[in-house]
């Protein structure tokens, strides 16, 4: 697999979650994505952004465009520093939150993604990386 | 701080909503909206999301609670105007919005709102009102 361009951006406030969301349309765009693959990825982006802002603490979003042979996409990794998820496959369910929110972020995610994987470690911090093919 | 128009449109409130929301600026929203209901006796609250290029879940949140508001206050809420693609984003997300009602433009949403149906069920057989998606 290469990797066509690699950016990082800084989530530290909701104007932070505003800009991964703008970068990752821009990314979809010039990676030829139609509409609907640019919605969802945007749309996985922004929950996952937001998670690391609320429950994080804030952490970083990396940007990738990656080509596997004939097939472009787009590769998106959220880390943080935070508390850790004690139970991630409780955290996976629909409808589980701790924040208030609807519990939909990680697993609309994945559902909203190709590929999907999470590391957590209570204490140290979260990382999720998703991935969407053209 | 920054706050979004609120537009009295005969018997209801419009919103449109084209930038995006942070939490500060949705919970004005919420607590501008109940209270211009309650002033103007309004019977509906139209938000236009035609500017919105994504809906995730804490959007989806905002549209839901100042509906449930909305509705203690004895006023209908239309969300009008998603794109297509996020339709079927929201869905895939999990999010398909049961308690508000939607409809596919600002005409339509007054109609649900006024019961007025007039045009949709008399008249010619006009293209644009010969589909019955988006309502209810």
């Amino acid at each position: 697999m290469i990797v066509a361009r690699d950016d990082t951006l800084v989530i530290r406030n909701p104007d932070d979650v505003v800009r991964v969301r703008q970068e990752v349309r821009a990314r979809a765009v010039a990676a030829g994505f139609g509409l609907v693959d640019q919605t969802k990825i945007v749309t996985a982006a922004s929950e996952l952004a937001r998670n690391t802002l609320d429950y994080g603490g804030g952490g970083k979003a990396r940007i990738e465009v990656v080509q596997n042979g004939a097939r472009k996409g787009l590769r998106l990794t959220f880390e943080d520093q935070g508390p850790g998820i004690p139970d991630v496959e409780l955290a996976l369910k629909d409808g589980y939150t701790t924040g208030g929110g609807l519990g939909l972020g990680l697993s609309g995610a994945r559902r909203l993604s190709n590929e999907f994987q999470i590391h957590s470690v209570v204490g140290e911090g979260t990382r999720v990386t998703i991935a969407r093919w053209k | 701080m920054d706050r979004i128009p609120i537009l009295k449109l005969g018997r209801a409130l419009l919103v449109t909503v084209q930038v995006d929301m942070h939490d500060r600026l949705a919970m004005a929203l919420e607590e501008d909206l109940s209270a211009k209901i309650v002033t103007t006796g309004a019977r509906g609250v139209l938000i236009d999301i035609s500017g919105l290029e994504i809906v995730d879940s804490f959007m989806g949140r905002m549209l839901d609670t100042i509906a449930a508001v909305s509705r203690l206050l004895d006023a209908d809420t239309v969300v009008v105007g998603m794109r297509p693609a996020v339709a079927i984003t929201l869905v895939e997300l999990g999010l398909s919005l049961n308690g508000v009602k939607t409809a596919l433009d600002v005409d339509r949403g007054m109609a649900l709102i006024t019961g007025d149906y007039g045009h949709a069920s008399e008249g010619s057989e006009d293209l644009e009102d010969s589909d019955d998606r988006g309502e209810g």
